[in-house]
């Protein structure tokens, strides 16, 4: 793709392997914010509780989101994502929030942007990938077991809050538009739909990052697919980037990363957990391990893009900066055009 | 076999309201779950995509494309496929779009209601992310000509190409085929205009798909299936040869090209390709002739008909009838007093004349498999009486559970076993296939069993049901423990694990051992001299295993290296023909000539090598009924699609490294895709070399360009179901008989497809011309060894080929965590073409072998010994 391809961030991938930044909710979660500090001054009168809803504090606590965006940046990150995974109005109607959804993607795009630019430097220039989350609703699969055929969410509703969030997060300044830990193909596809119908309206076109979710050691997505099936589900984007996140630790993560490798025409992106989390929910893989896994990775010429999802800290993308540094990107394959479709699993003609 | 027909696709057509009674009729009554069943038998029959139209004046079609999908979507066996939206309403595709998370095909648009639209649905189905089918039809109206069909598709490939910026290889255009033989003389050429032009876009339009539906072709013949069938498989002969490389088909109803009879063939072929002006009438005249399958019966003897009931259900049982025994049953219950009299009476005299008979040879495994089925269905006749009476005193000799181990597929052994138990009034659980030991203990404390009993075939087996053992001493466990399979060993029960299990552990070599053993463990009176028997004959196993000098002394890994076979290389190794991986089919008929039959007998407890078993003394008679029911599960399995076979081979540039063989991606050798790791003879070899296969294969310092081939092969898609097919219905003799044939299927690819490889796809051996007995003897030059068996014994290394071949994505086939291939009816193997390649065993292995094979494969010690254990010394 034209836009992709003369993209600096692009040409910086030719060189070197790029990082992404690490978790965004662990981070908050250690400075233990009570329903106060979630409020702030402009929501203390909110008529239901919105602990919890880390998104929120893009307005109601932006230095705080900020610092934690420099922190990363300090620790080599490349692309930052915003903070922006709950954002849609799908998601925010949770806290009875939807009205709320549009003025978080812009702020926390702007906030991030801030970030970018107090650090970019011409040798390295940062980049804020606006992040769209796969909401907590399912197109493909139903909530009740007694009646597979409902469904609790339309590929048209689904459109149109992609869409919204999606010009958003343009409007407040991102470079790039990231899909992330997508769990059902076919909300991914509605995003992939919006983000497409967004560009056209807009008249030009954002590099996009695809990255899905396998979500336990079957090697499917939660929807079912493999992972190489989910990408010909997705390469009609023409992704910018299409890899992994989430739900695993690297050492678990790996086989569908090299599966990823295997079939991807553009760069390859995987930012894993932390490891599993423990009994007491926290994430144990300490940042060297984690980069000794993801060093290994990258000299075995898997991966375009790293960086930490749950667990992770700027700690530990300091050590995989410091794993890949020096390391040769995974080059682009070139395949015969062929007719790649899929259902749960890949069909090549 | 070739290449465009191994690429060929086929689409599923009954789950379509417009073309199937059957299918309109579920959705019209709102039965979407018997629909779902439809779709799903398209799948387990072959379909590598379905079709899904619900275009009915009756129907909300949107609402009813709508919750198909979703239901489909939750339904894997079914969603595993991509699916085609077909609909000529756009309201109904762009429903169908937004319901399916795969990457699905459009089927259809069309230049019909001008550019514009056109443009704007294929934007639209480019950003839903599908493929599409483009129909050749204009604003003037479908097209019937060569001429219109290849304007109108070079049309469309320009306008999607250059102003829809639609991927080429993602277009499948559809030039209609239309029916001939209709008696319209301007019919007449359609086929022939559908070939041409399917030759002529192809040619001019790259990376574009044809497809059709097939069934329009033969409209004229409605209700003669078996022209049609023969019309169908001409026309696709054709098409497919013309570039057309998908169809929409009912792929269970297919005649094979080659097996129409060569006068309906060439009346047929008169009419696809307008050959002669009177196609039409003459194949008319033809048609009557092949109207239904008409065979004569044989006439059967059936003066024991006669006899009174009680003789004639020996009989029946002895012989294996069916025929009659639920009247005949029905007649001995009217006499009886009670029903379960007739069970313990006649037809327990009957049983015991047949296990008699068993015992003094003088019948023979398959015969008494039948005599189960028929025992089986006398009983199930019996059985609401039984249950009516409430007669709670039926008792058996006891309660037996069989399992095929985690990580194997195997099963035929297993069930012989279990059939022959329950003729000898043992009640048998059996979980099947992939049992994990949690399962099988679970269930015999549920079920309060007396026995369990193991079985497996491939050697990470031996290690499973040593872990079953060990958890059952864990558990505090006391029944009794049967091991059984191709691989177990009395040895390796003594020595690895009877030591493990306190309880008596009983080694069982083959099924006529089964009911001996079973009897005389669970017998109170005899169960502790029995124990006591075992544990003193396995102590002697033990002793003598330990005592035992291996035959030569072991050598280091350095001297087996030293005097490695060094092949001559002089003459430089042949470049193969078509490198890189290629997708293979078979047609069942094809494969039935090469099928190596002797082993097919030892299944069934008949030695002997074929073709002298059929008329051996004792075993002949037996023997050639079994081969006429192969043959004749053969018939049916070629005429009703029931199992199908599918491959992939694949050649790879590769060169040798030390031990390994490295596999490149091209003839560069500069990207190493994948390395073939191998085990080396380690014995003292007197004038001979210590072998190891890479030998075989020109070393990487040597320059020499050399080549190493792979393939996996199943002829076991659909056996499965067949088995359980016969199972349910009681038929235990059929069940093991279709699985019995799908191995031979798969051997017999193996077979025919490394013929191909030497004459075509390698071409080393471009002249040879072998039969099948030279065939089965290795007469041929180059080998094609399997992992799991004797030169190369690690299974891990099919994960190897399956990634070369990308064999799962191919065939369907699959490797288990033990890597056994499932189905169970496949190979899978290296080529090696050096004329000095042979097949040896590469036997017991030392410590420093092991660690560096460890070392190569990047495992733990651990892991290294677990995957080598058979190779190494106890």
């Amino acid at each position: 793709m034209v836009t992709d391809s003369q993209h600096p961030l692009f040409l910086a991938a030719q060189k070197r392997i790029l990082i992404l930044d690490g978790a965004m909710g662990t981070m908050i979660q250690k400075h233990k914010l009570e329903e106060e500090a979630y409020r702030g001054e402009r929501f203390k009168d909110w008529h239901c509780d919105v602990k919890g809803n880390n998104d929120l504090l893009v307005l109601s606590q932006p230095e705080l989101i900020y610092q934690i965006h420099c922190e990363y940046l300090e620790a080599g990150a490349d692309i930052l994502e915003t903070n922006t995974f709950n954002a849609t109005t799908i998601a925010m109607a949770d806290y009875d929030m939807q009205s709320l959804s549009d003025e978080i993607n812009r702020e926390a795009a702007r906030l991030a942007k801030r970030a970018a630019e107090k650090f970019s430097t011409p040798d390295k220039p940062r980049f804020v990938a606006g992040v769209l989350g796969p909401t907590n609703r399912t197109a493909s699969i139903s909530p009740d077991v007694n009646d597979p055929g409902k469904r609790n969410v339309s590929f048209d509703e689904l459109v149109k809050a992609y869409a919204s969030s999606c010009h958003a997060l343009i409007e407040g300044g991102s470079d790039l538009i990231m899909l992330e830990t997508i769990f059902d193909t076919l909300n991914a596809k509605a995003a992939v739909f919006a983000v497409e119908s967004v560009f056209d309206e807009l008249g030009k076109r954002l590099p996009v990052m695809v990255s899905g979710t396998i979500t336990d050691a079957s090697g499917r997505t939660l929807s079912g697919q493999t992972a190489e099936a989910f990408y010909y589900s997705m390469r009609h984007v023409t992704p910018f980037s299409f890899g992994l996140n989430c739900a695993l630790g690297p050492d678990l993560l790996r086989q569908y990363v090299d599966e990823v490798a295997g079939v991807a025409e553009c760069l390859v992106s995987a930012h894993p957990n932390a490891g599993l989390p423990n009994e007491f929910g926290e994430y144990d893989m300490e940042g060297p391990e984690m980069a000794e896994h993801i060093g290994e990775w990258a000299r075995a010429g898997l991966v375009n893009i790293v960086g930490g999802c749950c667990g992770s800290t700027p700690e530990h993308i300091r050590c995989i900066a410091d794993a890949v540094s020096g390391v040769t990107p995974r080059a682009l394959p070139e395949f015969a055009p062929k007719m790649r479709l899929s259902g749960l699993e890949p069909f090549v003609h | 076999m070739s290449a465009e027909f191994s690429s060929f696709i086929n689409i599923g057509e009954r789950t379509n309201v417009t073309g199937s009674a059957v299918f309109k009729r579920l959705i019209l009554n709102g039965d979407y779950e018997k629909a779902l069943d439809v779709a799903r038998q398209q799948v387990e029959n072959g379909a590598q995509i379905i079709d899904i139209n619900m275009d009915e004046a009756m129907l909300d079609s949107v609402e009813a494309m709508r919750t198909f999908l979703n239901l489909i979507a939750s339904e894997p066996d079914i969603s595993r496929v991509p699916i085609m939206i077909d609909s000529s309403k756009w309201e109904v595709i762009e429903t169908g779009l937004k319901c399916v998370q795969g990457k699905a095909i459009v089927n259809s648009i069309s230049l019909k209601e001008g550019e514009e639209n056109f443009i704007h649905q294929a934007k639209l189905i480019k950003r839903y992310g599908a493929a599409t089918v483009v129909m050749a039809f204009d604003e003037k109206g479908q097209a019937d000509t060569k001429t219109r069909k290849v304007e109108i598709c070079q049309r469309s490939y320009k306008v999607l190409t250059e102003q829809v910026g639609f991927p080429p290889e993602d277009i499948i255009f559809d030039p209609n085929i239309f029916a001939v033989a209709t008696g319209i003389e301007e019919h007449d050429n359609y086929a022939v205009d559908f070939i041409e032009a399917t030759k002529e876009i192809r040619a001019t339009c790259p990376h574009v798909h044809v497809s059709g539906g097939l069934s329009n072709i033969s409209f004229s013949f409605r209700g003669n299936n078996p022209v049609r069938e023969a019309m169908h498989s001409v026309f696709l002969y054709h098409a497919i040869r013309a570039g057309m490389d998908m169809a929409i088909v009912n792929a269970g109803q297919l005649e094979v090209y080659d097996e129409i009879p060569d006068e309906l063939r060439e009346a047929v072929e008169d009419v696809i390709l307008n050959r002669r002006s009177d196609g039409t009438e003459r194949l008319l005249d033809l048609a009557p002739k092949y109207q239904g399958d008409g065979k004569a019966a044989a006439k059967e003897d059936l003066s024991w008909r006669e006899q009174p009931v009680n003789k004639r259900l020996e009989h029946a049982l002895v012989k294996g009838i069916t025929d009659y025994i639920i009247d005949d049953t029905e007649e001995a219950r009217q006499q009886a007093e009670k029903p379960l009299h007739v069970i313990e009476g006649p037809l327990m005299d009957g049983m015991n004349v047949v296990g008699d008979l068993f015992g003094e040879g003088k019948m023979f495994l398959p015969q008494v498999v039948k005599s189960a089925r028929v025992m089986k269905k006398a009983v199930a006749h019996l059985q609401p009486y039984i249950e009516a009476e409430k007669t709670d005193d039926t008792k058996s000799n006891g309660k037996i559970l069989l399992a095929t181990v985690k990580g194997d597929v195997h099963d035929i052994g297993k069930n012989i076993v279990g059939v022959v138990l329950q003729c000898n009034n043992f009640e048998v659980i059996d979980l099947g296939v992939m049992v994990p030991c949690a399962t099988i203990l679970q269930t015999a404390i549920d079920e309060d069993v007396d026995m369990i009993g193991l079985s497996g075939l491939i050697t990470p087996s031996l290690d499973e049901m040593v872990h079953v053992a060990k958890e059952m001493e864990r558990q505090g466990f006391t029944m009794p423990l049967l091991i059984g399979g191709a691989t177990t060993s009395k040895a390796h029960t003594a020595v690895k694990i009877e030591q493990n299990y306190h309880a008596p552990v009983a080694y069982v070599a083959n099924a006529s051992r089964a009911v001996g053993v079973c009897q005389k463990l669970l017998n109170k009176g005899t169960r502790d001299i029995y124990a006591a028997e075992l544990t003193t004959e396995y102590e002697k196993v033990r002793d003598q295993h330990a005592r035992k000098q291996p035959r030569s002394r072991p050598v280091t890994l350095d001297e087996a290296r030293q005097n490695a076979f060094t092949p001559d290389f002089s003459e430089l190794p042949c470049v193969p023909n078509t490198l890189g991986v290629t997708p293979v089919t078979a047609d069942l008929a094809t494969l039935r000539k090469y099928i190596d039959w002797t082993p097919f007998f030892l299944t069934w407890s008949l030695a002997g090598k074929y073709p002298r078993i059929l008329n051996d003394e004792v075993v002949g008679e037996q023997a050639r009924e079994l081969f006429e029911d192969a043959n004749a599960m053969l018939d049916t399995v070629i005429a009703d699609g029931s199992l199908t076979a599918k491959g992939v081979m694949g050649l790879f540039p590769a060169n040798r490294v030390g031990d390994d063989i490295e596999v490149y991606q091209d003839d560069s050798r500069s990207e190493v895709i994948g390395v073939s790791h191998h085990l080396r003879q380690q014995t003292l070899k007197q004038g001979f070399a210590n072998y190891c296969l890479s030998d075989f294969v020109a070393s990487k310092t040597s320059g020499i360009k050399d080549y190493i081939g792979a393939f996996a092969v199943t002829g076991g898609i659909g056996e499965d179901e067949l088995a359980d097919k016969f199972k349910d219905n009681g038929d235990d003799y059929n069940s093991i008989m279709a699985k019995a044939v799908a191995d031979r299927l798969a051997e017999a690819f193996a077979e025919y497809l490394h013929e191909q490889v030497r004459k075509h796809y390698w071409g080393y051996a471009r002249d040879e011309a072998l039969d099948n007995d030279a065939l089965i003897r290795e007469k041929y030059q180059g080998i094609r060894p399997a992992p799991g068996y004797a030169a190369c014994p690690e299974h891990t290394e099919k994960q190897l080929i399956w990634d070369l071949l990308d064999a799962e994505t191919h065939t369907g086939m699959k490797l288990t965590e033990s890597y056994a291939m499932w189905p169970g009816a496949s190979v899978s193997g290296w080529y090696f073409s050096h004329p000095q390649s042979r097949y040896f065993a590469v036997a017991k292995i030392q410590q420093d072998q092991l660690e560096d094979y460890a070392r190569r494969k990047g495992w733990s010690l651990d892991e290294a010994e677990r995957w080598l254990a058979p190779n190494l010394n106890d």
